[in-house]
Order: C-alpha cells, then structure tokens, then sequence
C-alpha cells in the first residue's frame, strides 16, 4: 500500500513536470521560438559533458539545503516562508568567521558551518519566539526578517571592515582555510566544484532519520497532524514549534554557508533578494516534503537552473525555467484531482 | 526648506508609494476573508505592471494601462481560483506556483516583444495623468499634495468603499462568513465557491492594479526588479491590520511613510540607507509586538472547502 502511495506520488510529479514542460513549449511557439531548439540547449547544456553535471550539482547544493529546511518546516505545520533570510544570515555568518578567524582547515570549515547554523537557526527562533510567546503571525514575521536580513547583509558588506577595497560592491573573500573546494581533478573540470552537494546529501539523510525514526521526529509529526490532539497527548506545541522553526532556520542557514563556501567565496551586494529561499519551497513541494525527494528535486531544480543560464545562447528568455517550475508546482497543487480519477478508474477496471 | 514644504514632499512621496501596496492588500483582504489564502499577490502585481506598461505603451493611454494590468492580475487570479477553489488544491503551493508564473510571464513577454527584460520607457503622456497639471507653483505644497496621480487618492477611498461592502452589505457579510464557517453558509443556501471566486478574482484584479500603478506612475516602464517583495509586504500590512481593509491601510501607510522619510533622511549621508531601508520592516514588527499583537486568521483561512466531505 505505502509502495502504491509512493508510486503513485511519483508518477503524478512526473506527469507534473511533463505538463510543465508542455506548457513551456506552448509559450516558446506562441513567440515564435521552436521548442525544440530551446530544450534541446537546456538538455544539452546539463547532460553532453561529464563537467556540467558537476555544475548542476553545484547548483542544486544551495537548494537542497533550503528546500530541506522548508520540507522540514512543512512537517510541523509552519510554512517557512523565511528560508531566503535565513539563508542571508547563515551565509554572513559564515562570512563573518570565513574572514576574520584564521584556522586549519580542518578547524575552519566546520567552524564556519556551525556559526552560520547557528546564525540561521537564530533567525529563525526569533519568529518562533514571537509566534509563540505572542501570537504573531509566523508568515508576517518571516516576511519582515527576510527584509532585514536583506538590508544587513548590505549594509555589512558595505562596511569598511568588510568591503573589499577595490573590489566593486563587494566583501573580502573568504580565507582559503575556510572554502570548501573539491580535490583538484574536479577543480580542473569545473573550478566551482565543491563539497557542498556530499554535505547536502548527509543532512537530507540526517534530516529524514530525525523525521522518522526519533521521538523528536514523532513529536513534530504529531503537532503538524493536530495541534490540540498532540497536546493532549502531552506534547508541548509551543516548544517544538520552536525546535522545528530553529532546526529549519538551522539547513537555510547552512545552505547559505554552502553557496558562499563552495561556490562564491565572497558576498556581493544584493540588487534584488536572490530566490534561493523561494526556491527552496518549490524543491520542497516537488519533493512532498520527503527530505530524501528534496536531493532529487533539487537536482532537478539545480539542472534546470544552470541549463537555463545557457538558454540566451540560442535567444531563448531563460524565464521559461520559471514558468515552467511554477507550472509543475501549480499541476503537483492539483494532483490530488488526478489521483482520485485514476483511483476511480483502477476501481472500475478491478469491478470489471 | 520650509517646514510646509517638507510636509509637502512627505505627502506626495505616502501618496506615490502607498498606493501599489494597498491596492494589492485590499485585493488580499478580499480573499483571505473569504478563506483563500493568496500568497500569488507578487506575482499577480508584477504581471499587472508588465501588462499595464506594455498596453500603456501600445494604446498610448495610462488609465486603459492600469485597467489591463488588473485584469491580468485577474487572470491569474483566475488561475488561482481554479486551483484551489475548484480542486481544493493547497493554496500555498498554488500561491508559490503563481509566484513563479507571473514574474516568469512578464519578463518572458518582455523579452518576446521589446527584446529586453525592461520594457520602453513611457512618455508621460502614456503614463497615468496627474490632477489639475500646471495649476500651482512646483515645489509649493499644494503642488506637491494636489498636483499628484487621482488614481493614489481613488485607492485611498476605495478602503473606505471596501470597509462598507465588507461590514454593511449582504456580499460582505457572506464573504466573512465563508471564511469562517464555510460549511455553515453552505447550508443556509449561500454558494461557498461562487464567493470565494468573486473574491479571489477581485484580489487578483486589485493586486494588478496596483503593479500597474507602480510602472504607470513613477517607473515608467516595466523592469524585472519593479515589484520586488511589494506583494509580500501587502500581504504582511494585512496580517498587520487584522485583514479588515481600514487596519491594511495603517500597515501599507508604515510603509508608504517609511518609504517617504527615506530620501529626506538619507539626504544628510550620516546613516547608511541599507538600515534607513531596514525602518519599515522593524517598524512593523515592533508596531505588531508592543500595540497590536495577535491577528486572528480567519477559521476557514486555507483549508478548502469541499463539499462531499
């Protein structure tokens, strides 16, 4: 039975992304553009050499880790519309020990993975706080501090401490202590290439054993379903909308550490907010929420990302990526609908 | 400066940048009192401002311009309604989804048919009029507060409108309903998903007029970073007033304020304008913790409405 469920989930999401991809293609011959050519580019672009798999690895990283955090936050109940702040604080954070500790190696980069855990965990907590403590609306909260954290991180990077003389609208880089670049046969493939995807990977891991096997998993569960029935069963809502709101804020953060430890090595001044916590939520939705889908759908996400920088080459608007993505989550929105019709049609065919 | 003349250019600045996000959190107020959650306000008003600054561009007139840009809204808005009105989809993803279609469209279509992500500047016969142009001094007061868009002071009276449809007429009190007991109304009669589509198509047309707004009055032209985040900060100002439409208006005039102050204050140089831009948000938040504290969502507020349950 759970087997089917999974199944038929899966199936569904594929014919998601199959009518993402259709409506993408009826879009490109509206403005006279052959689909073809264009998802051809796409196609190519991620799959005809061995390096730029890496490259959509490396995208994929950052949003595993944010995707994560919102799957995470979906199990509880709370929509962590925040991960996009989190991410900013977790990659200042580790920006901030990236600069100015100086360590092996060996000590640096896990120092700058848990500051910017930390940091990103506090983030959050803090919205938890406020909705726990009085009342306030968590989506409202995230909103706010997704703002914050945009102008801080500006205005940080701006500071004479920080800024990179000469360098543009930009900081300092990170020592080298602190990056979390790939052995060199990779490097020379892809000079991005980092570990960031194996650390995606371990917490998507880590992530699914704390949901499903700890009681901690359970408890979160349990307050996600019913609130009131997990109160009566003694669980405490209050303090485990705190832990989960903290542990999400806590892989948003992290993903933010990963893209400026593996990929940037320095921040720049933001124009725009930069999607990777939005992001996240559609990795999260194509996955269901089940963190071992989020390294899959984030992959996913990653490739079409990547592929669709390389779209302008053959005068493709690479927005077509975007309106593709949201015509999956609009159609996997809407599965249930189909769900029930194969249902409906399985049971007439067992009848017959 | 004269103090009245520093009134003046407070005023005007509330009146340029209030206006897209209270249209947009009154649109939000419609639907998430009839239990849909429209977290698509963004997208719906970045939507709204390419399509109102491209058919300002064509038919070379801005109120025809505004118009449409509510009407794509509404057509997302439509989209929306389908989703989760029609297939009690869950209205978060189908908000996020519309988040990504719209943007995606608008710069998509930008590209198709200006070749370029921004869309040609208007000349300001195009954009939305100004009242009794050339009337008063410029710089003066009067110039400032009175020679300004009618469509600003027509959003700040439709709250008004709004509060009296919301809390005085028969469709309101309906629409209230719907969002908080859904079941109820259905059996005293009241068709729950004909409400909740009136009003999430309203949302989306309100939402596209004002991204409309923001390209017709002051951008004069459609760029990718033209709404960035107004949609969200709508829907917060709605959470912020309650989701009754008078409470929406302090929380879009925080902003529109805020948003004023920051050109006067950032002037002197001696704060750095990444935390002058920082003042609305902590504004809000601290407005939410020391004065108005819990906002109840309404009781149907994102659960769909089925009937066969």
């Amino acid at each position: 039975m759970k087997q089917k469920l999974l199944g038929s989930h899966l199936l569904l999401t594929l014919l998601s992304i199959v009518i993402g991809f259709l409506v993408g293609a009826i879009l490109l011959l509206i403005i006279g553009i052959s689909p073809g050519v264009a998802y051809a580019k796409l196609f190519t672009s991620v799959f005809s050499e061995f390096k730029y798999i890496i490259y959509s690895m490396i995208y994929a990283s950052p949003l595993i880790f944010t995707g994560l955090s919102v799957a995470f936050s979906f199990k509880t109940g709370v929509f962590n519309i925040g991960a996009e702040g989190q991410f900013v604080v977790g990659s200042l954070a580790a920006l901030a020990v990236g600069i100015f500790v100086d360590l092996p190696a060996i000590l640096h980069v896990p120092l700058c993975l848990i500051a910017a855990a930390l940091a990103g965990a506090a983030w959050s907590a803090v919205v938890g706080f406020l909705k726990v403590k009085r009342g306030i609306n968590e989506v409202l909260s995230y909103i706010m501090f997704n703002w914050i954290a945009f102008y801080f991180s500006n205005y940080v990077v701006n500071l004479q401490a920080v800024h990179k003389e000469g360098g543009g609208e930009a900081s300092k880089d990170i020592l080298e202590s602190a990056r979390l670049t790939a052995p060199k046969f990779l490097t020379d493939m892809c000079p991005y290439a980092n570990w960031g995807f194996l650390l995606a990977v371990a917490c998507a891991v880590l992530v699914w054993y704390t949901i499903t096997k700890t009681t901690l998993g359970y408890q979160l569960r349990a307050v996600g379903h019913s609130r009131t029935a997990a109160e009566y069963g003694g669980i405490s809502s209050n303090r485990i909308f705190l832990i989960s709101m903290s542990i999400s804020g806590a892989l948003a953060g992290l993903g933010g550490a990963v893209q400026l430890m593996g990929m940037s090595g320095r921040l720049s001044q933001f124009a725009g907010q930069e999607g990777f916590g939005f992001q996240g939520i559609t990795v999260a939705l194509i996955a269901g929420s089940h963190p071992v889908g989020c390294i899959l759908s984030g992959l996913f996400y990653g490739a079409m990302k990547y592929g669709g920088t390389k779209l302008s080459l053959v005068n493709v608007p690479n927005e077509v990526v975007n309106i593709i993505m949201g015509t999956i989550i609009f159609f996997i929105a809407i599965a249930h609908v189909f769900r029930k019709l194969f249902q409906r049609k399985q049971k007439g065919g067992a009848a017959a | 400066m004269s103090f009245t003349t520093i009134l003046g250019l407070l005023i005007n600045a509330v009146l340029v940048s209030t206006p897209p996000l209270l249209l947009a959190a009154l649109g939000s107020c419609f639907s998430e009192r009839s239990g849909v959650v429209n977290i698509g306000i963004e997208g719906m008003m970045t939507l709204g401002a390419f399509i109102g600054a491209m058919t300002a561009h064509y038919t070379g007139n801005g109120w025809v311009g505004f118009f449409m840009g509510g009407v794509a809204g509404m057509a997302l808005g439509l989209m929306h309604a389908i989703a989760c009105v029609s297939f009690n989809a869950d209205q978060t993803i189908a908000g996020t989804a519309i988040n990504f279609i719209g943007p995606g469209l608008a710069i998509f279509l930008s590209k198709a048919l200006f070749n370029s992500s921004d869309s040609p500047s208007l000349t300001p016969a195009q954009k939305l009029p100004k009242m009794f142009a050339g009337r008063f001094t410029p710089g003066g007061f009067l110039y400032n507060v009175v020679e300004t868009y009618p469509a600003a002071y027509l959003s700040i009276l439709l709250v008004a409108v709004i509060w009296f449809v919301f809390f005085k007429s028969r469709f309101g009190m309906r629409l209230r309903a719907c969002g908080e007991h859904p079941k109820a109304c259905a059996t005293l009669g009241i068709n729950v998903r004909r409400v909740r589509y009136v009003c999430v198509l309203l949302s989306g047309f309100l939402a596209g007029l004002g991204g409309a707004f923001v390209t017709l009055s002051t951008v004069s032209q459609f760029r990718p970073s033209v709404i960035v985040g107004q949609g969200f900060i709508a829907i917060a100002a709605v959470i912020f007033g309650k989701f009754n439409p008078q409470g929406a208006l302090i929380g879009c005039l925080i902003f529109g304020f805020c948003n004023g102050i920051k050109p006067l204050v950032g002037s002197s140089n001696a704060i750095s304008p990444n935390l002058i831009s920082m003042i609305p948000y902590v504004v809000t938040l601290l407005a939410l913790i020391l004065f108005v504290g819990n906002s109840r969502v309404p009781a149907a507020s994102g659960k769909p409405f089925a009937k066969d349950e």
